[in-house]
């Protein structure tokens, strides 16, 4: 058995601005059953960041509990990165990011993780639109304790023995539209054609970025009955916009015809570019989308794409008006003056 | 593209780049895993099999497996294919045999071989356990062709020849020694049921330059190395030339440095990357402190009262010519002082004994018209091979045209068209020894190539007969065995399994897979993952999977067999399986394909 991946890596190996391969980008070796959906999410995770030319020491990784949430130990190894208790990554990663709102954040969870114990987390860093890409693995199931339904098993699924799922799920894709997300995907493991523009912008968003992706879980919850599968999710796959991602430097070189798209230019200046599939979509559009999307998920469609977008609102660091320095950089006696200044606010406020 | 057909065995033995590469298709990666677990032995009489010689070839194959080895395309250095064969020559049991019963009583067939070298004796390997009656013409006192009289007993020790020669004369050959034949009109016409030509292309190049014949010290190479080994000649002036840079000079001056020359020089008309040498003969000629000069072309020999004194050469510089062709530009001459020459320019064949007007059409530079395929003339029942075919190749080659030939020999006397060739068979069986184990050490090793030890300047030069090359050491041998990528073990794919997670196209290291829409070739090498640019190697292309219609694209050029593809399938689509090849000799039917 193989503990590790090999070193040795292909002679043509395409190289990025920092000089380094995609091999540079990789964590260990993945300790998830074979085939699992999050692996595939971990390699469009590393192509995302490697497109990005972001260093990976410039990144930090951040999870709570889960196989999702194994799944940072296996891209970036020299990143930062911190596993939390339970459910409570969101709340870590604000701490972090107040700390320093000059890394790039990224947060891997999971459907029990983000939809159960940590429900709430998630809805308060969507209302913060604290500025971090945060990816839900979603495959309907508890697969770290063998599988039992988890919060976002649709009506009428069945577990692989067979017991159907009665409850009523929780979307997190309507959840995050209501809450007021400004960034909010759905994509499929099993697609990194469409996933890997949606990382890339979501990690170019300045705000919360939410992506939902379906994770086949290949052990409890890729079977014939299953509404979590590869099979199912790819006959009831509806993709309705396709975004593209265009890095600021290629913006010139770039032609596009305006008729049939929707540009968002981004706040570094790149451009996400939307292209019609099917109907009449427009991401930009909060209502229009929750109607679309709710809409087809009672015909039991699974919609795909870069679902809504809102660029330019206050993230975080905006809403509390700090520093633009990040807190880490600023010498510690002006951090923390001391008991003489906290007494001089304090009587600032009587 | 139309999906790969792995069921015909041309597809799997090209991925075995060694394989392939290797005149007789010797089951390279099958005997190093042997000699990897210790079972010399077993490796020993696997390459038999194929080779016939594996002590001589260990220790002198022009190993057209190395550059082809696929380790090279990783990292830069081949695994060290040759010696390691060496190592299974060496370990073996030598008191175990598992050479074939020859019948007590033969089949009535007669054949008669012309020289006792590696293609005849390959024949008679091959016929002899059918019931032939083999008979070999050989014009020396010793069988071995030009493995025993041009290969120096430094590099290869006549104990090593001996014993490998006798297991096939030791079959119940009869060779008449010393038995040159002059005329094949004459040996035809005492009814033979083949004839086999096997006489190699004994005749050295010569040099027509002014003074040429006005001295008895200038030496043609390959007839001054069969009067070195015959004892003929003992000794060599201090200071030597050799005109020529191929592997026959090497030979030639690394003898004249254990005959007694102190400064031998090996002179050559071009530059070094133009050098006919192999590499390696190239470096351990350097070693021996032979200087090699570039770009001297030979102009006259220099005589003073009748006593050879030097040679002139012209300086020449060499560049491509806007048609490709290398034009070389003088610089003036200068004159080398020397006692002896010896030209080592090359051998033509030479067949003056055959005589035009037998059936046996001539072509071009008086060579026997033969046919590729058959090795037979144009007279029926009349074949050559080795040298004697096509001009100088090397033993493997000749070792193959052997088979060749008596594939066709045996047709030939039971009355079967000699075009009828038997086909390659295989196998193809699944390694997998449990969950994540396989049945072969699969983990990708970073060990650079082994280096060969040599033994010590001073000793080597004692005597003719010491070896130099003293063989891997147990460890190099377990760091080099561990370097083979196990090519053979196929990655053998089931289109219909796939549920397209990409599990195995995120965890290969050298990034070989992709999934992707099918299309024509061209196009499909320059979408894939890392675009296909090594034309040389095939690509896999899979049927239409069953969830989106995509195909499975596998790039053979750099995959290094880890098998994590298949570790990492939740489906069992992707599975190592081991190749075999099954090569068909004499009497043979064509092999059967189980995969």
């Amino acid at each position: 058995m193989i503990q590790a991946k090999p070193k040795v890596r292909h002679p043509g190996l395409q190289k990025n601005a920092l000089g380094l391969t995609r091999r540079d980008y990789e964590g260990s070796m993945s300790t998830l059953c074979a085939g699992c959906g999050h692996d595939s999410i971990t390699a469009a995770v590393i192509q995302a960041f490697f497109d990005l030319d972001i260093p990976p020491h410039r990144a930090v990784k951040l999870s709570g509990i889960g196989c999702s949430s194994k799944t940072p130990t296996y891209f970036l190894g020299e990143a930062h990165g911190f596993n939390g208790v339970h459910g409570r990554m969101p709340a870590i990663a604000t701490g972090a990011n107040a700390a320093n709102r000059e890394m790039v954040y990224i947060g891997v969870s999971g459907d029990g993780d983000s939809l159960s114990i940590g429900l709430g987390h998630l809805c308060h860093a969507v209302r913060r639109n604290l500025d971090m890409l945060y990816l839900i693995e979603n495959n309907g199931v508890y697969g770290l304790t063998k599988g039992q339904f988890s919060a976002s098993a649709d009506v009428g699924s069945l577990s692989k023995r067979g017991e159907p799922n009665l409850q009523r799920p929780i979307d997190p894709v309507l959840m995050a539209l209501t809450l007021g997300a400004s960034f909010v995907a759905r994509s499929f493991s099993g697609d990194r054609r469409q996933l890997l523009p949606i990382l890339k912008a979501g990690l170019v968003h300045k705000g919360f970025a939410l992506v939902d992706i379906i994770s086949p879980c290949v052990t409890f919850n890729d079977h014939e009955s299953s509404t979590k599968s590869y099979m199912h999710t790819r006959e009831r796959y509806l993709e309705v916009v396709s975004a593209d991602f265009v890095p600021p430097a290629k913006r010139i070189e770039t032609d596009y015809d305006v008729g049939t798209t929707t540009t968002v230019t981004m706040h570094d200046g790149s451009l996400v570019r939307f292209r019609k599939v099917g109907e009449e979509y427009d991401p930009t559009d909060r209502a229009a989308a929750y109607r679309y999307i709710s809409g087809k998920q009672a015909e039991g469609e699974v919609v795909t794409g870069l679902l809504f977008i809102e660029e330019g609102c206050c993230d975080m660091h905006e809403v509390a008006g700090t520093v633009d320095q990040p807190l880490t950089q600023i010498p510690f006696d002006q951090l923390v003056p001391g008991s003489e200044a906290l007494s001089d606010l304090m009587r600032s406020f009587r | 593209m139309e999906p790969t057909d792995v069921t015909n065995p041309d597809y799997y033995h090209k991925v075995v780049d060694c394989q392939w590469g290797c005149p007789a298709h010797t089951n390279v990666p099958e005997y190093i895993r042997l000699i990897a677990q210790g079972r010399f032995t077993d490796s020993y009489w696997l390459n038999r099999e194929s080779n016939v010689f594996p002590g001589v070839l260990g220790r002198t194959c022009d190993r057209p497996c190395e550059p082809a080895c696929r380790r090279t395309r990783i990292d830069g250095k081949p695994v060290a294919i040759c010696r390691l064969k060496r190592v299974a020559a060496d370990l073996r049991d030598p008191t175990e045999s598992r050479l074939p019963e020859i019948p007590k009583v033969g089949n009535g067939k007669r054949i008669a071989l012309v020289g006792a070298g590696p293609a005849s004796l390959t024949v008679c390997n091959d016929l002899m356990p059918l019931g032939y009656e083999c008979v070999i013409f050989e014009q020396l006192s010793k069988p071995g062709g030009l493995m025993r009289t041009n290969i120096p007993a430094f590099r290869l020790p006549g104990n090593v020849l001996d014993e490998e020669i006798d297991m096939i004369l030791d079959m119940g050959v009869d060779v008449r020694y010393s038995t040159p034949i002059a005329s094949l009109k004459a040996l035809l016409d005492e009814g033979w049921d083949a004839v086999f030509i096997g006489s190699g292309a004994p005749k050295g190049k010569n040099l027509e330059i002014p003074g040429r014949y006005d001295s008895d010290r200038v030496h043609i190479g390959i007839e001054w190395l069969e009067s070195v080994h015959f004892e003929h000649i003992d000794s060599i002036g201090e200071r030597v030339l050799v005109i020529g840079v191929g592997n026959t000079a090497m030979d030639c001056c690394r003898t004249a440095k254990r005959l007694g020359g102190k400064d031998v020089r090996v002179m050559a008309r071009k530059s070094k990357e133009y050098f006919k040498a192999s590499e390696w003969e190239l470096a351990d000629t350097e070693e021996e402190l032979v200087e090699i000069m570039e770009n001297h072309s030979p102009t006259r020999f220099i005589l003073e009262d009748g006593k050879l004194v030097g040679m002139e050469f012209e300086l020449v510089t060499w560049h491509e010519g806007s048609d490709g062709r290398l034009r070389s530009q003088a610089h003036g001459t200068v004159e080398i002082p020397c006692d002896d020459v010896i030209l080592a320019i090359g051998q033509d064949n030479a067949f003056p004994w055959i005589e035009r007007d037998i059936g046996i059409e001539f072509g071009d530079w008086e060579m026997p018209v033969v046919d590729r395929t058959t090795f037979q003339t144009t007279r029926d029942g009349v074949f050559v091979g080795g040298d004697a075919a096509w001009g100088p190749e090397n033993i493997i080659w000749a070792v193959e045209h052997g088979h060749q030939a008596a594939i066709s020999i045996h047709s030939h006397c039971q009355r079967m068209p000699v075009t009828d060739r038997p086909a390659h068979g295989m196998n193809l069986i699944s390694q997998k020894m449990g969950m994540r184990e396989w049945s072969y050490s699969n983990d990708y090793n970073p060990a650079e190539r082994a280096r060969m030890t040599h033994i010590d300047l001073r000793e080597r030069f004692r005597e003719l007969a010491v070896e130099v090359e003293l063989g891997f050491d147990p460890e190099q041998t377990a760091r080099e065995v561990e370097r083979c990528l196990n090519c053979d073990i196929q990655t053998h794919f089931i289109d219909y399994l796939c549920i397209e997670c990409d599990a195995c196209i995120d965890i290969c290291p050298v990034d070989c897979l992709t999934i992707i829409g099918n299309g024509g070739e061209v196009e499909l090498r320059a979408r894939l993952t890392v675009p296909a640019e090594n034309l040389e190697q095939d690509i896999y292309v899979s049927g239409a999977l069953p969830q989106t219609g995509r195909v499975m694209v596998k790039d053979e050029d750099l995959c290094v067999h880890c098998g994590l593809c298949a570790e990492r399938c939740p489906t069992a689509a992707w599975d190592m399986r081991r190749f075999e090849l099954i090569i068909p000799y004499a009497g043979q039917a064509s092999c059967a394909v189980h995969a």
